[in-house]
């Protein structure tokens, strides 16, 4: 048998003798640092959430309906009378929720250790591109299930594009095919759902790897090991500090996926609305443009990009710098390698400035979070009394914390630039590992 | 270097994801009453639990003796309520469907939504999602807000949805409410049982409670299945999980 298997081994190289230098090269020959911690597991996950929507979403495609008057009700087909439609769904829609916690700690984790800086520029980049291409990739397949706050939501998010001074309301008829979002509209957010954007992810995904394999791996001590001492068990002339991606990280990971699966597990079979985070009640309630819901809000991964529409004010006749906001945040990550030029890589040994700004800077965006998904309007009047003036209190809270995310970057720019900095020595090696 | 040992595996985890943990839970309570907060006041809670057997077959049965008269569940089957519900397809047919639909029809009300719109303003709502759109408690809290109101065009009024288009039909069962007004206000302090019915208020909350159960079930069947195969996947992964460890543990031995 083993003969068998090395005899097609032997007859496939013969024919692609790129094929095992290739695997060798991304996965036995890959060296990483050995030192990864807890942080490193979400690439990986990203990956495995990615082929879950992909398989889930090729079987609800096999009975899903994209009609306006025929998508609402299939999905309630594929929940009772698809054989193991309710499970597929659930981790579609479960799956869509945790894509974007992994996604949110992964580049989180690029910022707190510097992985976005030179040489990984242009993986931070590949990388910013898949985030964009997977919010747009979100918010399409929200709109699918055609529930009324798929329909509101659709036509809250495409209105943005309506600000935009004199083409806007054109702009905005075009992506929708109609003065509302209607069948055309369902029909084309199908097409690119499944097909358009999928395919861009998966090509984005592809480039991200191959750019990060290119330039090797960052790591918790933000070390170079490639500018480090050369010569480790398996090759003399590879980092001492490296170690084969395979067979190490890919166990490793295993250990990852297995932890990670008991959460998604536990939230497809015992939560899967969350509570009516990552399923919404009002999604309940088929697309009607006659009732609207009592609160017009984004699923809970766009809240706090939502937070920043609403909190920067109209000014010249136009609403259009909320939106601007909302891209500038995003367009400000984008930037951050050369915002931030500190040559210290990794939070361990930048100064008390960076620590206590990414702090702020994480708070900020949880509490635009917050706001976005109207827990303020709940919360301060219970916390700070029935009779405040809930949207004075939600507009102060609100710009502050919005001059708080643009603050942070503003501040690195300077930090880094002119030299106010003061790191801590970084080891030569990495130092740690478990 | 430390080795990886169970020790620091459990400190990294409790410095790291029980944060994110805590967080998430905290998210998911938090936002609980704010995603069903629709109605006036305070909701009751329904208990609605869709493992209890007897009280979704007491639930299903008072659905079709009192609701389906006007209310559909369009995507529910009779044959799906016989499987779940532990029925047989005669007890079904003969106790539960008064429409004469087929056993694998879905359920659906005879009456015309023409007529009823005509009837009573709007034609009554297909309540196969009620409870996942508006919550169990809720709609338990509305059942049991019911109170007669003469200045209603249908003589009945309800404090969880004021000017509701819905007459009481379970008034035989829990009597007639009135609305006791706070003095110089329309605002409905609490309600009173003028005239009891011929159920106890205990017996009645049990029924509603029940029909609520059987209302949560209706929004997601799926539910059945999810409890049953949950708990064995769970099981599943955290023993590939455990192993998955074990070889990871394995493997890194030869790591300094």
């Amino acid at each position: 048998m083993a003969n068998v298997f090395a005899r097609i081994g032997d007859w496939v190289n013969e024919r692609t003798p790129g094929l095992a230098p290739m695997y060798r090269k991304h996965m036995t020959e890959y060296y990483a640092p050995k030192n990864f911690n807890l942080w490193y597991y979400f690439g990986s996950l990203a990956m495995l959430v990615l082929v879950n929507q992909i398989v889930t979403g090729i079987f609800l495609t096999m009975n899903y309906d994209p009609s306006a008057s025929g998508a609402f009700d299939s999905v309630q087909y594929i929940m009772r009378d698809v054989e193991w439609g309710w499970l597929i769904r659930y981790m579609h829609t479960t799956g869509a929720s945790l894509f974007f916690v992994v996604v949110f700690l992964h580049m989180f984790r690029g910022i707190m250790y510097g992985s976005f800086k030179k040489p990984r520029e242009l993986v931070w980049l590949l990388g910013m591109l898949i985030f964009l291409a997977l919010m747009a990739e979100a918010f399409m397949g929200y709109v699918l299930p055609w529930g009324n706050m798929s329909f509101w939501g659709a036509k809250v998010i495409v209105s943005l594009f309506g600000t935009i001074p004199k083409i806007g309301p054109a702009l905005q008829e075009w992506i929708m095919g109609d003065f509302l979002p209607a069948d055309a509209t369902l029909n084309r957010f199908f097409a690119l759902h499944v097909i358009a954007l999928p395919i861009v992810l998966l090509l984005l995904v592809v480039l991200h790897l191959a750019a990060l394999h290119e330039v090797g791996s960052n790591n918790p001590d933000g070390v170079e090991i490639k500018k480090g001492p050369k010569g480790n068990r398996w090759d003399a002339l590879k980092p001492a500090d490296g170690i084969p991606f395979h067979p190490y990280y890919t166990v490793k990971d295993l250990v990852g996926v297995g932890f990670f699966l008991l959460i998604a597990a536990f939230i497809i079979f015992f939560a899967p609305t969350f509570g009516g985070w990552f399923l919404e009640h009002d999604n309940s309630i088929a697309a009607n443009n006659l009732v609207t819901p009592a609160q017009i809000k984004p699923v809970w991964y766009f809240t706090a990009f939502y937070a920043i529409v609403r909190m920067v004010p109209s000014a010249f006749g136009t609403a259009v710098w909320g939106v601007l906001g909302m891209f500038g945040s995003i367009a400000l990550l984008f930037a951050l390698p050369w915002i931030d030029v500190g040559p210290v890589k990794s939070i361990r040994y930048r100064g008390t400035g960076y620590k206590v700004a990414l702090t702020i800077f994480v708070i900020a965006f949880f509490c635009l979070m917050a706001l976005g998904m109207d827990l303020t309007d709940e919360y301060f009047p219970r916390i700070f009394g029935a009779g405040i003036d809930i949207t004075l209190w939600d507009n102060v809270f609100g710009r502050i914390m919005t001059v708080a995310y643009f603050g942070f970057f503003v501040f690195l720019w300077l930090y880094t630039h002119l030299g106010w900095e003061k790191t801590k020595p970084v080891p030569d090696r990495v130092t740690t590992h478990d | 270097m430390t080795k990886p040992t169970l020790l620091t595996m459990s400190r990294l985890l409790m410095k790291r994801l029980l944060p994110a943990f805590v967080l998430a839970v905290g998210l998911l309570v938090a936002g609980q009453p704010a995603a069903r907060a629709e109605g006036e006041g305070q909701l009751m809670a329904s208990g609605a639990n869709v493992r209890d057997q007897a009280s979704l077959q007491r639930g299903a049965r008072l659905f079709f003796n009192y609701c389906v008269g006007c209310h559909s569940l369009k995507y529910m089957r009779y044959s799906r309520i016989a499987d779940d519900l532990g029925l047989t397809e005669q007890q079904v047919m003969q106790d539960l469907n008064f429409t004469g639909a087929k056993f694998q029809e879905p359920v659906i009300s005879h009456m015309p939504p023409e007529d009823a719109t005509k009837w009573f303003g709007k034609a009554p709502p297909d309540l196969s999602l009620e409870v996942s759109a508006k919550g169990a408690d809720w709609v338990y809290t509305y059942l049991n807000t019911f109170y007669l109101d003469p200045k209603s065009p249908i003589g009945w009024n309800n404090t969880t949805l004021p000017n509701a288009a819905m007459p009481f039909p379970l008034w035989e069962l829990q009597g007639e409410q009135v609305a006791v007004t706070k003095p110089g206000s329309d605002a409905v302090e609490k309600l009173d049982l003028a005239h009891p019915g011929k159920l106890t208020p205990a017996q009645y909350q049990q029924a509603t409670r029940d029909l609520v159960n059987f209302l949560t079930y209706v929004s997601e069947p799926a539910a059945m299945q999810r409890h049953r195969y949950g708990v064995w996947v769970l099981l599943f992964l955290a023993l590939f999980t455990m192993l998955a460890y074990l070889l990871k543990k394995e493997y890194w031995k030869d790591v300094h």
